[in-house]
Parts: C-alpha cells; sequence; structure tokens
C-alpha cells in the first residue's frame, strides 16, 4: 500500500514538472523600464499591467521603475551591454543615439508583422523613415500666471503677447518682497529649461532652430528675437534670481510659494502645485508671441515615449503590451491618471470635462501644435547644454548675441558632420 | 654514499611538489578571483575602451587610435578646468578637513566639560558625516538659495545688503560646494583625531609638563607628531575620495554654471551619459585612476613604514 502511494506521489509530482515546464516554455515575461510608475498614483499603473496580463494570458510583466534620470542611465547601460529591458521608457531626446547604436527596434515592422493601423497614433517618432519611439501621453508646457500677484500689480488678463508678458513680469516684480515676475531653470544638471522655457519662445511664434535638419542658430531672426527679449527680461531685473542653479523642481517650488507670477511648465504639476498650496490662484494661458505674430503657435511638450528593444526575443510580446498602451480606451485612463494628452487621436481624459484649468490647456493645445525640435536630434541633452552654457555668458553680458549663437551652432554642428 | 641515497629516498615526487606549491594560490583563489571581476576586468576594460574610438553607443565598429584620445582630453580646456577645479576643491577639502577636524577633536577631548556634555557634543559634531550626499546637497541646496536661510540672516543682520546667488555665480560656486564638501567631511577627521588623541598616554603630557612646556609646546611636540600617521592617512584618503566625489557637485550645481564647478567626475558623467562619448569618459576615468593610483603609492608606503 505504501509502495503503490509512492509510485502515485511520484508519478503526480513528475506529471506537474511536466505540466510546468510546458507551461513555463510558452509563458513570457515582458520587462518594462520606465519612470512612470513613480510618477502615477499608487498602484494605478500595476492595475494596468495586470489588466494587460488579464487580458494576454501567458504574458507576464516585470515593471522595473526609477526616477526619470536613473532610468536613462539604466537604459544607456542596458543598450550598451545588450541587456535592455523588451520593453523601454522613452524621452524624445535619446532616441536618435539608440536607434544609431541600433539598440531599438523598428516599429515599423512589427506594426507591420502584427497588422496594426497607425491612424490612431497623434504622433510617432522616426528616423531614416522607420518608427522608434510612439508618445504614449503628451505633457505640454503652457505658461502659468498667478492670479493673485497679476491682479495685485494692476493687470487685467494673462498676456497673450511678448510686450504684454514683459509688462505683466515687470508689474509683478517685487524684489523687496521676494517677488519675480518670471522664472527660468537653467541649471547644467538638468538643461532641459533650454528647450521648455528657452526655445518655446521660438516655437510659440512658428520659428524654428533648424534648417534642413541642421543647426540654424546664426543669422535666424526667429531665434535672435526670442533670444534678445529674454536678455531684456533678464537685464530688467524681473527673472527670478538663482536661474544658473535653478531645476525645474525649483521652478515650480518657487510659483508654488507666490514668489513668482509666470512659469513656463508642464501641465502635469497641476495637482502637485494644488496640492502643496491650495489658496493658490492660477490660471493657464498659452506661451506668448512675438507682436503682430496671429499664426498657429508652437507648444513645447515632453512625452512618455515607448520603445522595443532590439535584443528583445519578444518583439511581438512586447508590440502587444504597446498596442494596449496606445488603445484609445487604455490611453484615456492612463492620460486621466497622469494628467497628460493621450497620443491616441480618440482618446479624450476624464479632465478635460471635469476641470477648468485642464480645458483651459486642452484649448491651448487644440489652438496650436505640437513644437519640441529636439526630439530626435542626436545627443540632446548636451545640444542643450551646449546652448547654454554660452547663454548664461550672453545673459551675463560677458558675450554678444553673435557671439553666443555662433558659438553654440559651432558646437551643434559637431554632432552633426 | 648512504646521505645521497637517504637524500633521494625522502625528497617526494615533483607532482606532490607541485601540488605542495599550489595549495596557498588555491586557498587564495577566490579572493584573486574577486578582485579579477571586481576591479582588474573592469579597469582593464575601461582602459581598452580608452585606447579605442567609436565604443558602446555606435554604429560604427570600434577602432584603435592608440593614445588620441589622451592627446585629445589633454589638450581641452573644459578637461583642464575640471582637473584645475578637482584639486583646488580636493586640497581645500584636506586643508581644512584637517584643521576643523583636528579642533573639534581636541575640544571634544578636553576634561573641563562634563562627560555627558561631551557625548551631545559629539552626536551634534558628527551628524554632516551622518547624512548621505544627496540629503546634503538637498540640504545646503534650500540653505543656499537666494530665498534661503542663509541670505534671510546675512541680510538681517546687516552682513549682506543683497540676495547672494551662491551656487549660481560663476565667482563664488566653486568656492560654495567647497565649503558643502568641507562641512559633510570633517566629522571622520574628527573621530580619527579623536581616538587617536585616546590613545596618547597622559604621563607624556606630565613629562612635558615637569619640563616646562606650556600647551601650545604639548600640542606641537607631543600631540601633532603622535596623531602623525593618522594625520597622514586621513589625509591621502580624503584626497582620493574627494577627487572622485560627485553626487555633491552634481546635486548642488552640475558643474555649472558655465563649468564654474566642473569637477572630473562631472564631466567624466556628461561625457558618458549625456555625450555616449564612452572612449574620451573611459580615458578621463583612467587619469582620475592615475592621481588616485599615485596618491595610493604613497598612502602603501606610509602604511608600511608606520607597521615597521
Amino acid at each position: 500500500m505504501k509502495r503503490k502511494t509512492i509510485t502515485l506521489l511520484l508519478m503526480v509530482a513528475m506529471l506537474l514538472v511536466a505540466v510546468g515546464a510546458v507551461m513555463a516554455q510558452d509563458a513570457v515575461t515582458l520587462e518594462f523600464s520606465q519612470w512612470w510608475e513613480p510618477e502615477l498614483p499608487a498602484g494605478e499603473f500595476r492595475a494596468l499591467m495586470d489588466e494587460f496580463e488579464a487580458q494576454n494570458p501567458g504574458i507576464t510583466v516585470e515593471l522595473i521603475s526609477g526616477p526619470y534620470s536613473t532610468t536613462r542611465d539604466q537604459i544607456v547601460a542596458g543598450a550598451a551591454t545588450g541587456t535592455m529591458s523588451d520593453v523601454v521608457g522613452l524621452d524624445g531626446a535619446w532616441v536618435s543615439d539608440f536607434v544609431k547604436q541600433g539598440s531599438l527596434a523598428s516599429l515599423s515592422d512589427l506594426m507591420v508583422e502584427a497588422g496594426y493601423d497607425d491612424s490612431e497614433l497623434a504622433a510617432q517618432i522616426q528616423l531614416n523613415g522607420a518608427t522608434y519611439m510612439i508618445p504614449v501621453v503628451n505633457f505640454v508646457y503652457p505658461v502659468f500666471v498667478n492670479l493673485d500677484l497679476m491682479e495685485a500689480a494692476g493687470v487685467m488678463s494673462p498676456p497673450s503677447t511678448r510686450d504684454e508678458f514683459a509688462a505683466a513680469a515687470t508689474a509683478m516684480t517685487n524684489p523687496d518682497n521676494n517677488v519675480y515676475g518670471w522664472v527660468i531653470p537653467l541649471s547644467t544638471e538638468q538643461p532641459n529649461g533650454i528647450q521648455n522655457d528657452v526655445m518655446s519662445w521660438v516655437w510659440a511664434t512658428g520659428g524654428s532652430m533648424m534648417k534642413d535638419g541642421l543647426p540654424n542658430l546664426v543669422d535666424n531672426a526667429d531665434v535672435s528675437s526670442a533670444m534678445e527679449y529674454i536678455k531684456s527680461l533678464w537685464d530688467a531685473g524681473v527673472v527670478a534670481p538663482g536661474a544658473f542653479a535653478m531645476r525645474e523642481q525649483d521652478k515650480v517650488e518657487e510659483f508654488t510659494n507666490g514668489r513668482v507670477g509666470m512659469m513656463v511648465d508642464t501641465l502635469a504639476h497641476i495637482n502637485l502645485i494644488r496640492e502643496r498650496n491650495p489658496e493658490l490662484n492660477f490660471a493657464i494661458t498659452a506661451l506668448p508671441a512675438a507682436e503682430g505674430y496671429d499664426g498657429p503657435r508652437g507648444l513645447p511638450y515632453a512625452s512618455w515615449g515607448i520603445g522595443v528593444a532590439e535584443n528583445s526575443e519578444n518583439k511581438a510580446e512586447a508590440w502587444k503590451l504597446v498596442e494596449f498602451l496606445m488603445s484609445a480606451d487604455v490611453n484615456s485612463r492612463l492620460s486621466s491618471i497622469a494628467n497628460a494628452f493621450p497620443g491616441n487621436v480618440n482618446s479624450t481624459p476624464d479632465f478635460v470635462q471635469t476641470d477648468e484649468l485642464f480645458a483651459a490647456a486642452f484649448e491651448v493645445f487644440q489652438a496650436g501644435y505640437l513644437a519640441n525640435e529636439f526630439v530626435g536630434l542626436p545627443v540632446a541633452e548636451t545640444l542643450m547644454r551646449e546652448f547654454e552654457e554660452p547663454f548664461q555668458l550672453y545673459l551675463d553680458g560677458d558675450m554678444t548675441l553673435d557671439e553666443f549663437l555662433t558659438t553654440a551652432q559651432d558646437a551643434w554642428m559637431a554632432h552633426f558632420e | 654514499m648512504a646521505s645521497i641515497t637517504a637524500s633521494t629516498r625522502e625528497r617526494p615526487p615533483a607532482r606532490l611538489r607541485i601540488r605542495k606549491q599550489l595549495v596557498p594560490y588555491a586557498y587564495l583563489s577566490p579572493t584573486l578571483l574577486l578582485l579579477a571581476v571586481l576591479s582588474l576586468i573592469p579597469i582593464a576594460t575601461v582602459f581598452y575602451y580608452s585606447l579605442m574610438d567609436n565604443v558602446i553607443i555606435t554604429n560604427v565598429p570600434p577602432s584603435f587610435i592608440g593614445i588620441s584620445n589622451y592627446a585629445e582630453i589633454l589638450s581641452d580646456s573644459n578637461f583642464l578646468q575640471a582637473l584645475r577645479n578637482t584639486l583646488i576643491l580636493a586640497v581645500a577639502s584636506v586643508i581644512f578637513h584637517f584643521i576643523l577636524g583636528l579642533s573639534f577633536a581636541v575640544l571634544l577631548n578636553t576634561r573641563l566639560i562634563g562627560p555627558g556634555t561631551r557625548a551631545l557634543f559629539r552626536v551634534v559634531y558628527i551628524l554632516p558625516w551622518v547624512f548621505t550626499a544627496s540629503i546634503i546637497a538637498v540640504l545646503w541646496r534650500l540653505l543656499l538659495n537666494p530665498n534661503g536661510v542663509v541670505n534671510f540672516l546675512l541680510i538681517s543682520f546687516g552682513l549682506a545688503g543683497e540676495q547672494i546667488e551662491w551656487l549660481s555665480s560663476r565667482q563664488i560656486a566653486l568656492a560654495s560646494v567647497v565649503f558643502i564638501n568641507i562641512w559633510s567631511g570633517y566629522p571622520f577627521y574628527m573621530v580619527s583625531f579623536l581616538a587617536g588623541l585616546q590613545g596618547i598616554p597622559d604621563d607624556l603630557y606630565e613629562a612635558g609638563k615637569i619640563d616646562g612646556a606650556n600647551n601650545l609646546g604639548l600640542f606641537r611636540f607631543i600631540t601633532l607628531p603622535l596623531l602623525r600617521p593618522i594625520i597622514i592617512s586621513l589625509a591621502m584618503l580624503d584626497f582620493i575620495w574627494t577627487t572622485h566625489q560627485f553626487t555633491l557637485i552634481w546635486m548642488t550645481t552640475g558643474g555649472g554654471p558655465v563649468r564654474a564647478s566642473e569637477v572630473l567626475s562631472t564631466y567624466t558623467y556628461k561625457l558618458a551619459f549625456s555625450s555616449y562619448e564612452f572612449s574620451l569618459a573611459s580615458t578621463t576615468a583612467m587619469v582620475i585612476l592615475a592621481m588616485s593610483t599615485f596618491v595610493a603609492v604613497f598612502y602603501v608606503r606610509n602604511q608600511r613604514l608606520a607597521n615597521e
């Protein structure tokens, strides 16, 4: 009897091992590196992944989450060693270099293989005719205006043109009370202020820093006028002090504490500002354009982009995850919890109907166009830094406008040869 | 003849002799393996990269270019500025760590205050060393903010007429990060000196007093000579650690404004993770390694002399 029981148990165990082995062969675990999960309400992103897993039996998603900069370093290291996660969160500024290295898979090919109709996608980041990144959600950067400071300064409405902005900033500035009209973060550690707070003035007037795919900073009236304009604000003393060591989070802190009248910032920070200072009365408006310009305004943006690693052995499954996140319903929900604008043209985030600030931002978004010329450029962060250094010298009066733009242009051109 | 026969009989076979000779290496092998994996292979790889062009993030096959990267780096004005700033940071930190560490250690070693008070001050003085570099950076960013506590106090007491941009001015950013590094590092000296001071026998001081030495004399001719091995060791270690300092600089100034506080570690990081110039980054890493090795050799020699 005992012998029979042991034999039976052994057979059951062998059966279980065999079934487990077969299941293990079919099961796929996708690694997904991104910085999104920590920036979303706790558990929300994991819940989406659970939903994906329920819809796709046999596929498990392992989230590798960290802060933005850590994620970037991890992805760089993964690209270097061929161990990049199957699916990766991407910033448009990184794409060119990873494509150059061949570490990102062509999403165009994966779409064709899966028979996917890409007409729903609001944007695709393409290089050499192939898509390598799809913006999942977009964070636009309008101007935030402290309405209490504005009214106290006797300014009737948020500025719409550069002259109005300068007048409002000057009126709001009161150094004795540590209040300034505008804030601009120019830290070398995070040079994205060049993209969001400086070059955005060029795009808001329909200008461009590029020409035929090459840098075009010198003898470019749009760039020159924007830089001269910022310098005029700097010289007028309406910019909050400490700009050269200031990062985006410091900028938001200054605005939230009511020490700054206006800032260019991402919509993603609206709830943060409300949480930190519920009393702050603020509005959102489009980035001011130069006088006389009435065309569509370029709106700077940053994306949570997504890509698939070339070294992934599960590209088809990885694409399923991308497709899931880009589907109209899921993209709407992700946009809603991220306070971002969707990457699917048929998605509508909840907050557009329920929150007047977001509704105003959505109007700004619809009236203009997304503009971020750093997306897809090689070593985009270095380009920003190489622009930032002579820009700081220009603001300090140690370089002329021509010297500054020529220095930046020469530095940039070295990366395009 | 008999003795020759006996000797031949006692001599173990060659196989056994070789095995016997290899036994010590077998015991050492785990450590040697760890050393190879954790130090030798990474260093050799970085050295290899420093001699190549187009490595890691590139679609062009790597090519051997000899010492060209070294020539390029050593003629780069930004590198030379980073090197200069690193030396200023390291030398100033070592000097002030020594002065502050020794001063506080002597104060804490006094018998003029009770043990309870002494313990309390020890805790207070050691606090900067307890914080991680990230916390220190955040703390000092807040303190040195143009609207921060430091400027508030300076202006309130009439010591400054306007807000000082401690971290965002090209003129004082480096001095500010040097100060922060000094603040964060002196407790290590203090604790080490305190341990050293407590190890000096009282008899020596009593003998000195009988010989007519005043307090300064006792300090100069008894305390300092007996602390000398600790001083040299700490100075050398501190110099090496400070040349590697990254987090503090990166999180306070990022090496700016306009590279005013750029040090070798931030310069290397930007080359690697922003410009993806891994060959040049490896080259600067090798230069830093050479500097550290140079100091480390003196450290080891000093340790050997101390042991003898």
